[in-house]
């Protein structure tokens, strides 16, 4: 009877449910590495999940999952209890093969609706109405968990305790300071997070309201007007790239232009700059400068250890140098027009008001757009300061626990770190400790390698197993604005996914509509950053993930293609800028476009042509 | 040279005058005092045809003979229609009408090609639009044949069609009358229309264009299906791009007139606007609107130098036509506009 009854809900829906999902033969054990409460159960059937591709788009390994798991609970803290969503709660997650799945908590009794409205207009409204002052407040409060965080030392244990601290009386001795460093890095990671979301879903209420005006007036409004009208042009996140054209300026300015060479290696050039006296050496402190903390931006979206910031890899702004420097020699301007773009914005958003039917509606044009001006610069200014500059010492961080833990035997590489839940690494941690008390040696040596190799073997063979985009039933409709803004998912796209399966053998790909223009031209399926030396002038990037790490090589490409993103991504906002066509959001593009294939790419239409076999 | 009794030039009138030149010549002389680029010509005014009606109705009755028709009548309006086409087309025009428009057609160009287009005074009118009812010849060559088509043009406004609508509204027949535009002849590349505003949505940010190689006619016949494109009317991005299969293209005939000739299949796939065209004709198109004050639809051609001329423009209809809700109403505390998203199913 009960299978029946899941067959016919399958039948009805088209996404299988969460129980017909089967942990990949021989990773079993990896699966189980994951804390209970990850793990999909039987009652999980009843509800609708999708793959959250978007944020995740690689298996986790069990580390990382520290991400879903800080992020989702300050998440829902804000929406259930801080700011009280009137129709939405949390966002439970699951994971299986290494693929995170999300689900929506909606609210749907009237009574309740109406209770959390009361609340809502106590507790966001207040937020809405002093957004600048408690904005101000919030960079503070971020600097100041990530002073903290630069404060944590380096974990180390000494051969012996050192006679200051005896003779200090200090009492404690040095193997607990690793407790003490893990888990405050532990604990600033899962504060930031509720930093991230103490705006966020304010901030994109706030433009979607202006966004869902603009399209119930302008039913054809692409959503990238809509995003050009609202963006800001002094965000933060364009600073790492703003940083590197003043470093080209500067090479120019000392005569240094010859020692940046295209596909010239970072440690040789570093190398004879340092050699070569004064001028080298001032660009390097102006280096340094840009560096801290400019160039703490990861070259994914921060989710992922691997991401690695440009502090950790500067091939990528040394990468853009050479070309920025050609363009200063030959007399353009680098820098980024903000009061020209600023009046484009002015008049772009001026030519919408004019062609409304009434003044009634131009009035309440007027009230949507300047709140969601006055929210946008913490929609595009916390990524930085979150999910790339604490990020990237969260896991610098977590890495030196790695080094340490390496260097008693416990891995034969620092990365394998990540292969431990963060609850595990606890134990790794004490196991240290014990042993440096003790005098015994540690038994993580014996223990952890054959795990680590194990996950390494199971994340590897996950990467290669297709999972579905969604389980179980279908809602009628989707209602929950954090899921339709944060993962733009509304039954619409969830009938393309059902039948995303006809159409895979067409020369089209679809995707968001980023940044408008055609441009034809050689793909380069770039998968991480040791790859973009291959991009070669009018070379058409296509690219997992775009973020903006990604802006300085947007002088060499003609056009930009993500499997990820949104058209306020902000790859979209920087082909806009430098008027080049993007398409983004395709789900499929770094898969089905070979290397050196021509393809063409339609960024008014978000359509990608591949037009060489 | 002036405009005289019966031919104004479409310098020299505008809309205001629709009642003595018709819509379609009002709203040409109208794009030319509005600096848009117009096949120059001028119009052969009502007063001619009044006068070669009064000519006729004293030999034998012809207003009365389409009043006392029946809508559902439709061998009776045979009928009359018949008779009424053919004295119209025969009757010999009076001295001073075939003078002026000999002299303007001079003026216009000599022996160049023309086209002689009817531009009937109730023609384009707001509340009964039968834009097409008439007939507009293409590619008319030589004083005589313009004369000749200048008489049909007339003379279509006793067709089956006109008639039985005008018969349908009830339209008093002295009030129906034809002017006549002749007007220099756009040796078209590409032609087509263009709304300001979308016909799917009604959304008036952005421009529907749609083409196809040679003369419009073609694309107002729907004998072939048009390449379509949708342009932001602000940003000028291209949103649309349907490229069709244009398999035949409408050129001038030799001995004058229309042909329909087949496309070779290199040209029938490939989009018959270039990217900067379309941007010239949503430039053009905003222009016509602001003039206007509102959402146009648009007839124009692109001549083989490349040059784009206005053929007609008149106000949208449809979409004007239909009630619609504010989306959106101030409010006294602007912040309980993100209800809308945050407040519940929408």
């Amino acid at each position: 009877m009960e299978r029946k009854k899941s067959n016919e809900t399958k039948a009805r829906a088209g996404f299988p449910l969460p129980s017909s999902l089967s942990v990949t033969p021989g990773t079993e054990r990896a699966q189980a590495a994951y804390p209970y409460y990850m793990q999909f159960a039987k009652a999980d059937d009843e509800r609708f999940w999708f793959y959250n591709s978007m944020h995740f788009p690689e298996p986790m390994c069990a580390f990382d999952m520290v991400t879903a798991e800080a992020a989702y609970c300050a998440l829902g803290a804000s929406n259930t209890r801080v700011h009280c969503l009137p129709t939405t709660k949390g966002i439970d997650y699951r994971i299986i093969n290494g693929r995170v799945y999300i689900g929506g908590v909606a609210v749907t009794d009237p009574r309740e609706i109406a209770e959390r409205t009361e609340e809502f207009h106590k507790r966001a409204f207040y937020y809405y109405a002093n957004w600048e002052k408690l904005y101000a407040q919030w960079k503070d409060k971020m600097r100041a968990l990530i002073a903290e965080a630069n404060a944590l030392p380096v974990p180390a244990l000494p051969a012996l305790e050192p006679l200051e601290n005896v003779q200090a009386g200090k009492g404690i001795a040095s193997n607990h300071k690793l407790l003490e460093i893990y888990q405050k890095t532990l604990d600033g990671y899962f504060r930031m997070w509720h930093y991230h979301f103490e705006f966020l879903l304010l901030g994109y209420g706030a433009y979607m309201t202006f966004f869902d005006f603009c399209k119930k007036a302008f039913p054809e409004i692409p959503d990238q007007t809509v995003a050009r009208m609202v963006a800001g042009m002094e965000a933060e996140i364009f600073r790492p790239d703003d940083e590197v054209k003043r470093l080209a300026r500067r090479a120019v300015e000392l005569g240094l232009e010859g020692k940046f060479a295209d596909a010239a290696k970072v440690d040789d050039v570093l190398k004879s700059l340092e050699q070569m006296g004064p001028p080298g050496q001032e660009w390097l402190k102006e280096l340094e400068t840009s560096r801290h903390p400019w160039f703490n931006i990861n070259v994914g979206d921060g989710f992922y250890h691997y991401h690695r910031s440009w502090n950790d890899d500067l091939s990528m702004p040394f990468a853009a140098i050479p070309g920025y420097i050609e363009k200063i020699k030959a007399g353009e301007t680098l820098e980024r027009p903000i009061e020209k773009l600023m009046d484009e914005r002015k008049q772009l958003i001026a030519d919408y008001r004019e062609l409304l039917d009434t003044d009634e509606e131009r009035a309440a044009y007027d009230q949507m757009i300047h709140l969601a001006h006055r929210v946008f610069p913490y929609v595009e200014g916390h990524k930085f300061y979150c999910e790339h500059w604490y990020t990237n010492l969260f896991f610098n961080k977590i890495r030196e626990f790695g080094a340490l833990l390496g260097a008693h035997g416990f891995f034969s590489d620092t990365e394998d770190v990540f292969q431990l839940t963060h609850f595990e690494l606890e134990q790794a941690i004490i196991d240290l400790m014990t042993s440096w008390s003790t005098g015994s040696p540690p038994r993580g040596p014996s223990y952890w390698p054959a795990i680590v190799k194990e996950r390494r073997a199971a994340i590897a063979k996950w990467a290669t197993t297709e999972t579905p985009p969604a389980l179980g039933p279908v809602p009628d409709v989707i209602d929950d604005p954090a899921i339709v803004m944060l993962w733009g998912i509304t039954r619409e796209s969830l009938d393309a996914w059902l039948t995303a399966g006809d159409t895979a053998d067409s020369r089209d790909i679809k995707g968001f509509a980023a940044s408008s223009g055609v441009a034809e031209g050689t793909a380069r399926v770039v998968k991480s950053v040791d790859e973009i030396s291959r991009l070669k002038q009018g070379d058409i990037l296509v690219c997992q993930v775009t973020n903006p790490t990604w802006a300085p090589i947007f002088q060499k490409i003609s056009a930009a293609v993500s499997d990820i993103g949104g058209s306020m991504s902000h790859a979209a906002i920087v082909a806009r800028e430098y008027g080049l066509p993007a398409v983004v959001g395709t789900g499929t593009a770094t898969q089905r476009i070979k290397d050196g294939q021509r393809i063409r790419v339609d960024g008014g239409r978000g359509v990608v042509t591949i037009l060489s076999a | 040279m002036n405009s005289t009794e019966h031919i104004g030039w479409f310098a020299d009138i505008g809309l205001a005058d629709r009642a003595s030149v018709g819509g379609k010549a009002g709203s040409l002389g109208e794009l030319t005092r509005a600096a848009i680029a117009v096949p120059p010509g001028f119009v052969v005014r009502t007063k001619a045809f009044h006068h070669v009606v009064e000519a006729l109705e004293r030999e034998a009755p012809v207003r009365s003979l389409v009043e006392a028709l029946n809508a559902d009548d439709l061998g009776g309006i045979t009928a009359v229609s018949n008779t009424l086409k053919m004295r119209v087309q025969n009757a010999p025009l009076p001295r001073a009408v075939e003078r002026e428009i000999l002299g303007a057609h001079g003026a216009l160009c000599g022996d160049a090609p023309v086209a002689v287009r009817s531009s009937a005074t109730t023609e384009d009118a707001e509340d009964a639009s039968f834009a097409g009812l008439q007939d507009t010849y293409l590619w008319v060559m030589g004083a005589e044949a313009v004369l000749h088509h200048v008489r049909a043009c007339w003379a279509s406004l006793y067709s089956v069609t006109s008639i039985a609508y005008r018969r349908k509204h009830g339209l008093p027949e002295d009030g129906v009358a034809m002017a006549v535009v002749v007007q220099k002849m756009v040796d078209a590349r590409t032609s087509g229309v263009m709304f300001t505003r979308s016909p799917l949505t009604g959304d008036k940010s952005v421009i529907t264009v749609e083409g196809a190689w040679g003369l419009g006619s073609s694309v107002v016949g729907g004998e072939v299906t048009p390449d379509r494109f949708v342009i932001g009317k602000i940003t000028g991005d291209i949103s649309t791009r349907d490229i069709s299969d244009k398999h035949i293209e409408h050129r001038p005939a030799k001995a004058g007139g229309v042909c329909e000739l087949s496309v070779d299949n290199a040209r029938r796939k490939l989009p018959c606007l270039s990217d900067d065209e379309l941007q010239r004709l949503r430039e053009i198109g905003r222009r016509i609107e602001r003039h206007y004050g509102r959402p146009q639809d648009i007839e124009w051609a692109i001549d083989q130098s490349g040059a784009i001329l206005i053929l007609q423009s008149r106000p949208e209809t449809v979409w004007s036509a239909k009630e619609r809700k504010p989306v959106a109403k101030p409010k006294d505390d602007p912040l309980h506009h993100v209800m809308t998203i945050f407040g519940g199913r929408r």
